[in-house]
């Protein structure tokens, strides 16, 4: 929710909150954790773009580009990249059963279903991305 | 205020489908292009193939749609993290204006970069 923000307000009563309110509970900074994977995907999709340039620009600039991931630091981020981005599919792929609500012949397919559907979707195209990539 | 609500669902379309996107694709890309290869699981992935996948017309529309999406999924997902978890409510105007603006400027260079 984001209702317009206005300051003097007279009807609403807004409770104070620390600023760090979400370091409180491990809940709590899950949420945050989970919302935090943003960043880590939109860093993903800037990288694959720099890797695009640099296969356009011919094999001595991807060589160059695989290089500088093979420096330790860089690895060592793009582990956490990785951790960070399974947290993001998993809790993603958690939500969907919540997000929608399938029917069948006028049943409602159960969450779990609908979940092991979205892990199948997932499976798949990490199989198709293994396909097209490592050949 | 109306404009917002009109333009609010369609910021959560583009959030939404930029989230499921990078939920099938990312982890599996960040693995066999970044991670395996220079850990030394794989051989990193030779030109003439990246090439083919990457100048292809279903490679340059995937790349798009991915880059885009996870892009405008970022934005709209952390102007809402900015906003509830620092209660940066007076910044709301500008905060929403950089990030969906940073959001469409790297996906103007993302179709120029994909598709030259």
């Amino acid at each position: 929710m984001n209702p317009a923000y206005r300051r003097y307000h007279p009807k609403w009563y807004r409770a104070r909150m620390p600023i760090f309110w979400w370091l409180r509970r491990v809940s709590y900074f899950r949420f945050i954790a989970r919302e935090l994977t943003s960043v880590f995907v939109a860093y993903a999709g800037v990288l694959l773009l720099v890797q695009v340039r640099s296969v356009a620009a011919g094999p001595e600039a991807l060589a160059r580009f695989t290089g500088w991931l093979q420096l330790p630091p860089v690895a060592a981020l793009h582990v956490v990249v990785l951790l960070a981005l399974l947290f993001h599919t998993i809790t993603w792929l958690h939500l969907a059963p919540r997000a929608m609500v399938v029917r069948l012949g006028g049943r409602r397919v159960p969450d779990v279903a609908v979940l092991l559907g979205h892990y199948g979707a997932w499976l798949a195209a990490s199989a198709l991305v293994v396909w097209v990539v490592v050949r | 205020m109306s404009g917002r609500r009109l333009r609010e669902p369609g910021l959560w379309l583009l959030f939404s489908a930029g989230g499921t996107l990078a939920a099938l694709f990312l982890p599996a890309l960040v693995m066999v292009l970044w991670v395996a290869p220079s850990v030394g699981w794989l051989t990193p992935p030779v030109h003439e193939t990246l090439a083919a996948v990457a100048g292809g017309v279903l490679g340059r529309l995937f790349l798009t749609a991915l880059i885009v999406l996870a892009l405008y999924h970022w934005a709209h997902r952390f102007r809402y993290t900015l906003y509830d978890g620092l209660q940066l409510y007076h910044l709301n105007q500008l905060i929403a204006g950089l990030t969906y603006g940073v959001a469409t400027v790297l996906s103007v260079a993302a179709a120029v970069v994909v598709w030259r």
